[in-house]
């Protein structure tokens, strides 16, 4: 470790960034597995420190979520049932231990196609707020994650909150994780869904994600058009080939084949959960 | 640059303590190191195992996840500070409940369960789940964690059971005589203690699945690097570079010369002080690397023209085992039905939540080592082999085993850090990393098989036909254990009057397969189970009842041609399972009635197994020795290792029983090759039988040398009190003072020693004769749910009847069951080692907490006349029928085979999908 930082402002910590190359730690639950035993070797700014980053805020126009708060403070806040796939998400975040540790942001910063958070904050139409010294921009967050392991960040930013815009946070949302086991899994695939019903019963609003799929978690652009205006339960009869936007990888946790499948079976129960207000899922094989 | 330091300061179980640290140094490692609290156990530095589970404020974190610098001002709480005087309410239930198998977990459960019960006293099944998912146990099977967590808020008075009376010991559920250290964090594992001064050493692999490789300038490597000491390499050992299990077929290195043979050997070594080796980044290593062809399929491996693994390994097979008996072929060919089948299952990682540790140091002229072992004598003669000492200068002192089942056989570290202690003359210590112990030990072999089963229309076995190629991998290791015990047991417990059943071990560049619970029978078992209940559906008979007409009974011929006398408990065990069976079968029809056309369907499956205990046709004699101090202790060399199972408790009440002593007045003196006689290796399912026996034997001797002193009949009682022995006899009472007698060679007022070692023969070209002289037997059954559109299971419950023959401790005997059944479901359902990609806690999946079903044990006791008070073998029969039933209950439920292990969701969909389009 060349220098190491834990400023108490974020003007230091941006300064810094400014300055050099760093690399941000904040949980910590996704930098040291990726150290291992290696050494560390690059400069290391701790934000833990900045308090300001922590804590959700609920603003005219947003929500607010600081980019210090953690899994557990998230699902401790009481939030519009739109949050209810982020807080199911929440808890199958690695385990309690990693949930009170690690930060909501940092599972977006780690970039991994597996994030357990970037589903449900997709269908939130989440925005990633980003500082540098020279001013602040806000990234969707389907453009702010890029590849595995990418992101949007320049190597003189931080994020330091994620943004829900109040225009997306109608209707209830639900979440399934699709894991070879019960805990402390990394998904074969994630589905999130956000559904606000219109006066007449029929689907108003809808958004749906899937995660764990591809590189990218991605939004089901194309199928959230088709389910506009049904009926919920005319809406779940779609099969995998109405997922148009994804395009699913083979690894050894599952064939793409079986992915797009099983894609389209728990995109419907998340879809399901958010018509009934459900509370979130979790199917281990 | 070196890290700068800080003086970080924090409260650590309500005392102020300060480390000058990195501020991004682990706060795991800063307890560990820095501060001495060695119970928080590390097992994977990445947050994927919970051992090192800490509260911060009240919130369970894990410690290697947690910079130095958060944790400063903090409240930390470890396991050391649950205890105030005495043990907490968790802690004692933890020890009533048996919660606690080799101990390196269980520090991370009462962490985590202590900040759940702190903010909800009484909580559910479910809660007391949700609280713990993130804690890996690979021993108990969770279920008795479960239990303790729940029953720990209860109210304590009156429940801690009293120590059994004299004569009582066996049969009674005694709390295991080492659990308490095992539940405060005081027991000391292999990477726990550090001598001063010691050196830490690195490990240098190879990355590549077959390589040549040639070194560059290690001496300025070692130059360039202050507080580097120095390098190893293949050059400096002075013995023999070749280590294995099984002497005729040792051909491991230590350190590879010249050619790695898998990704993951060791090729070289750098000794260094502790912050040097830290700062190493062993890429920089000066090491060029020339990749050669490799073969990780074995059949690829056999085929023709394939380069050979070892020059002197034509095929590249290590060796085969047949057995063979009538004919098989005739039989099938005539018989009114028969079904064939295949099966692939995958490389299996033990997943000790321990990984390989110790360190190694000169006492005089004698090394010594302690480390993590399954077998201390193995592992005195392999290292001492290497390093061409004569054996009675390595002594090999066992670390508290944090857990083994198999790979902990094998020497890993123990040379390696032998060599830097001869060579170096200072103390060497290492502890594997997740990765080091994944990518370098052993593994279970992955099988493919085929098979062929024929009956007549009665459902009587007339022949079944067996041959698996079994991957070993890169060295021998226990490939021939594998192959000669398969051929054994493929025709499971089952009359099988014409059989032929071949298994070839053939090498590979995949990591080396060894021994894992069951050597190859788990494998074979699930080809030969799942073969029943196709052959059953083609009869048309109940799955139970076609096993129970083909049960062994007294008096039958084994496949080897071995008469079975009595104590064959296959058909009581399924007589037990019989109203299980029943039932299960009807709750599963009431609630496929009920869930119509939906996704998810019940399934119900069973299988059976048997397992011969102690090595096969080989000898493997154990020694105890049992001695009454001067003080009046009753001290008991248990040279039979303790890696959770719970051989401490078990030899001890078999001696105490034996000897007509009270189990109180035991002192255990453990495994230390400097100290204890050989008790063989913890392997084979041997030491209850086998290191019992001798344990009977030498307790026995005890209580006649005792009664011939005191001149009485075997009828007198022996009591213990302070100095004193008090030998009764009807009226007549006689006192012996023990300090006013000599002491014997071994030290002792009393002692005995005695060996036992199990009557078989060897068998012939075959496979004919006595391949063990007990056998344990058992069956289960598992109810589960299919999700049909997921190709997700869900298991319900597992019943599970093992004949242990005496049931000595049954509280241990049910944990080895627990334990057995959750490895069981990992290598049914989740579980697979892929080289080069799953060698960490993530990616490679054991089950959780979550992921094991209620689990309803019935011991049945069919004495053996072979075994000390009549018990049997238990430790790997309990794992063989899980995987088959499991597959077997799948298809119950969809009508499909999963014919390759694990049955992933992706597999199981895969294989409706298969029938569907058949359809």
């Amino acid at each position: 470790m060349a220098n190491y930082a834990r400023p108490q402002t974020l003007e230091e910590a941006l300064d810094l960034l400014a300055k050099g190359r760093w690399r941000v730690l904040a949980g910590g639950t996704d930098f040291y597995p990726g150290q291992g035993a290696r050494p560390i070797r690059e400069n290391i700014l701790d934000i833990n420190r900045l308090d300001d980053l922590r804590g959700i805020a609920r603003t005219d126009d947003a929500y607010v979520v600081g980019a210090r708060t953690t899994w557990s403070e998230l699902i401790a806040h009481d939030l519009p049932p739109c949050f209810d796939a982020l807080k199911a998400a929440a808890r199958e975040v690695g385990s309690v231990q990693i949930q009170n540790a690690a930060t909501v942001a940092g599972n977006l910063c780690n970039a991994s196609p597996a994030a357990d958070g970037a589903p449900p904050l997709l269908v939130l139409d989440a925005s990633v707020e980003i500082a540098a010294r020279a001013g602040r921009r806000r990234v969707p967050l389907d453009a702010f994650v890029r590849g595995n392991r990418e992101t949007a960040l320049a190597p003189d930013e931080m994020v330091v909150a994620l943004v829900v815009p109040r225009a997306a946070t109608a209707g209830s949302s639900g979440f399934v994780k699709l894991g070879a086991r019960r805990y402390l899994v990394i998904s074969i695939a994630m589905a999130a869904a956000r559904v606000a019903l219109a006066e007449d019963g029929t689907i108003g609003e809808i958004a749906l994600a899937l995660g764990a799929c591809s590189p990218v978690a991605r939004r089901m652009t194309t199928l959230e058009g088709a389910l506009r205006g049904r009926r919920p339960d005319a809406a779940l009869a779609f099969g995998p080939d109405q997922l148009v936007e994804l395009s699913p990888i083979d690894d050894v946790r599952a064939s793409a084949a079986y992915r797009r499948e099983a894609a389209a079976e728990i995109l419907r129960r998340a879809i399901r959960q958010s018509c009934n207000d459900g509370a979130g899922g979790e199917i281990a094989a | 640059m070196n890290a700068p330091l800080e003086t970080i300061g924090f409260t650590l179980n309500g005392t102020p303590v300060a480390a000058e640290v990195s501020p991004v140094a682990r706060l795991s490692a800063v307890l560990r190191d820095e501060l001495g609290a060695t119970g928080t156990k590390l097992g994977c530095d990445a947050g994927d195992c919970g051992a090192c589970t800490v509260l911060v404020d009240g919130a369970a974190v894990c410690a290697c996840l947690m910079p130095a610098a958060t944790a400063a001002g903090r409240r930390i709480t470890t396991v050391e500070g649950l205890a105030n005087g005495r043990l907490s309410a968790l802690q004692a239930s933890f020890l009533r409940h048996g919660a606690a198998q080799c101990g390196i977990c269980t520090p991370g459960f009462l962490v985590a369960a202590t900040a759940l019960l702190d903010r909800n006293p009484a909580p559910s099944e479910e809660e007391v789940r949700d609280a713990l998912g993130g804690v890996l146990c690979r021993c108990t099977g969770y279920r008795k964690i479960i239990a303790a967590v729940i029953d720990a808020g209860l109210p304590e008075t009156g429940r801690d059971s009293p120590p059994p009376e004299t004569g009582r010991a066996v049969g009674a559920a005694v709390m295991r005589l080492d659990g308490v250290a095992k539940v405060t964090g005081a027991d000391r594992f292999g990477a726990d203690e550090r001598p001063a001064g010691a050196l830490s050493v690195l490990v240098i692999r190879s990355p590549h699945w077959h390589a040549r490789f040639s070194f560059g300038d290690l001496d300025g490597f070692v130059a360039a690097r202050p507080g580097l000491a120095a390098v190893f390499t293949a050059a400096d050992i002075p013995g023999r570079n070749r280590f294995g299990v099984i002497g005729p077929f040792a051909d491991q290195p230590a350190l590879a010369e010249g050619t790695a043979r898998f990704r993951g050997e060791a090729v070289a070594l750098v000794a260094g002080e502790p912050a040097a080796i830290a700062a190493l980044d062993p890429t920089e290593f000066p090491v060029d690397w020339h990749a050669l062809p490799h073969v990780l399929d074995p059949a690829e491996a056999v085929a023709e023209g394939a380069g050979l693994v070892h020059e002197d390994r034509p095929g590249n097979i290590l060796t085969q085992g047949l057995v063979a008996r009538g004919d098989a072929e005739a039989a099938i060919a005539a018989a009114a039905v028969s079904v064939s089948g295949t099966i692939e299952t995958a490389y299996v990682e033990h997943a000790y939540i321990e990984p390989e540790a110790g360190y190694a140091l000169l006492d005089g002229d004698t090394l010594v080592v302690r480390a993590c072992t399954q077998a201390p004598y193995m592992d005195r003669d392999d290292t001492a082999a290497v390093l061409g000492l004569p054996p009675d200068k390595v002594r090999i002192v066992p670390a508290a085993t944090g857990g083994g089942f198999g790979s902990k056989l094998d020497v890993s570290l123990q040379p390696l850090i032998g060599l830097v202690a001869l060579k170096t003359g200072r103390p060497a210590v290492l502890a594997y990393t997740r990765t080091d112990s994944m990518a370098s030990t052993t593994k279970r072999h992955p099988a493919s098989m085929h098979a062929t089963l024929a009956a007549n229309a009665e459902g009587r076995i007339a022949g079944l036909a067996f041959a698996g190629d079994f991957n070993t991998g890169a060295y021998a290791s226990w490939g021939p254990t594998v192959a000669n015990r398969v051929p054994v047991h493929a025709c499971g417990p089952y009359l099988t009057p014409n059989y032929r059943a071949c298994a070839r071990a053939i090498h590979t560049n995949g990591p080396v397969a060894g021994a894992f619970r069951g050597f190859g029978v788990p494998q074979a078992t699930i080809m030969l189970e799942t073969l029943y209940d196709a052959l059953a559906a083609k009869l048309g008979l109940d799955r139970l009842e076609l096993r129970r007409r083909n049960a062994l009974a007294d008096g039958d011929r084994t496949a080897t041609g071995q008469v079975l006398a009595s104590g064959v408990g296959i058909r009581a065990c399924l007589a037990a399972l019989e109203p299980h069976w029943r039932r299960a079968l009807a709750d599963a029809e009431t609630a496929n009635a009920a869930a119509g056309d939906g996704p998810v369907r019940r399934g119900v499956g069973i299988a059976s197994c048997w397992y011969g205990c102690g090595n096969t046709s080989l000898p493997n004699p154990s020694t105890i020795r049992v001695g009454i101090s001067a003080a009046g202790r009753v001290v008991l060399h248990q040279g039979a290792v303790d890696i959770g199972q719970g051989s401490n408790t078990v030899i001890a009440q078999i001696c105490a029983d034996a000897a007509g002593l009270p189990l109180a007045a035991f002192s255990l003196v453990d495994g230390d090759t400097g100290k204890t006689p050989d008790a063989g290796k913890t392997s084979a399912s041997r030491q209850t039988y086998v290191s019992g026996k001798a344990a009977e034997k030498a307790g026995r001797a005890l209580r006649e040398k005792i009664l011939r002193y005191a001149n009485v009949s075997p009828q007198a009682r022996i009591e213990i009190e302070p100095g004193l022995l008090v030998v009764r006899e009807g009226e007549a009472r006689r006192q012996i003072a023990l300090d006013t007698l000599p002491l014997d060679a071994r030290g002792y007022v009393f002692s005995a020693e005695e060996s036992y070692d199990p009557p078989t023969t060897a068998l012939d070209e075959n496979g004919q004769g006595v391949p063990y002289a007990v056998y344990g037997y058992g069956a289960q059954i598992v109810e589960l749910a299919v999700d049909r559109s997921l190709g997700t299971v869900a298991l319900l419950k597992i019943t599970a009847a093992h004949d242990v023959g005496r049931a000595i401790n049954p509280q241990l005997a049910e944990g080895q069951i627990e334990g057995g059944i959750a490895q069981g479901i990992g290598m049914a359902l989740m579980e697979d080692y892929v080289p080069g990609r799953t060698e960490n806690l993530h990616d490679y999946l054991i089950p959780t907490i979550g992921d094991v079903p209620r689990i309803e044990t019935i011991l049945v006791e069919i004495a053996d006349p072979e075994g000390p008070f009549g018990a049997k073998g238990l430790g790997e029969h309990v794992l063989i029928p899980t995987a088959p039933a499991i597959l077997n209950a799948i298809r119950d439920a969809t009508g499909v085979l999963v014919d390759r292990l694990p049955a992933t969701p992706s597999r199981v969909l895969a294989a409706i999908h298969a029938a569907e389009a058949e359809r």
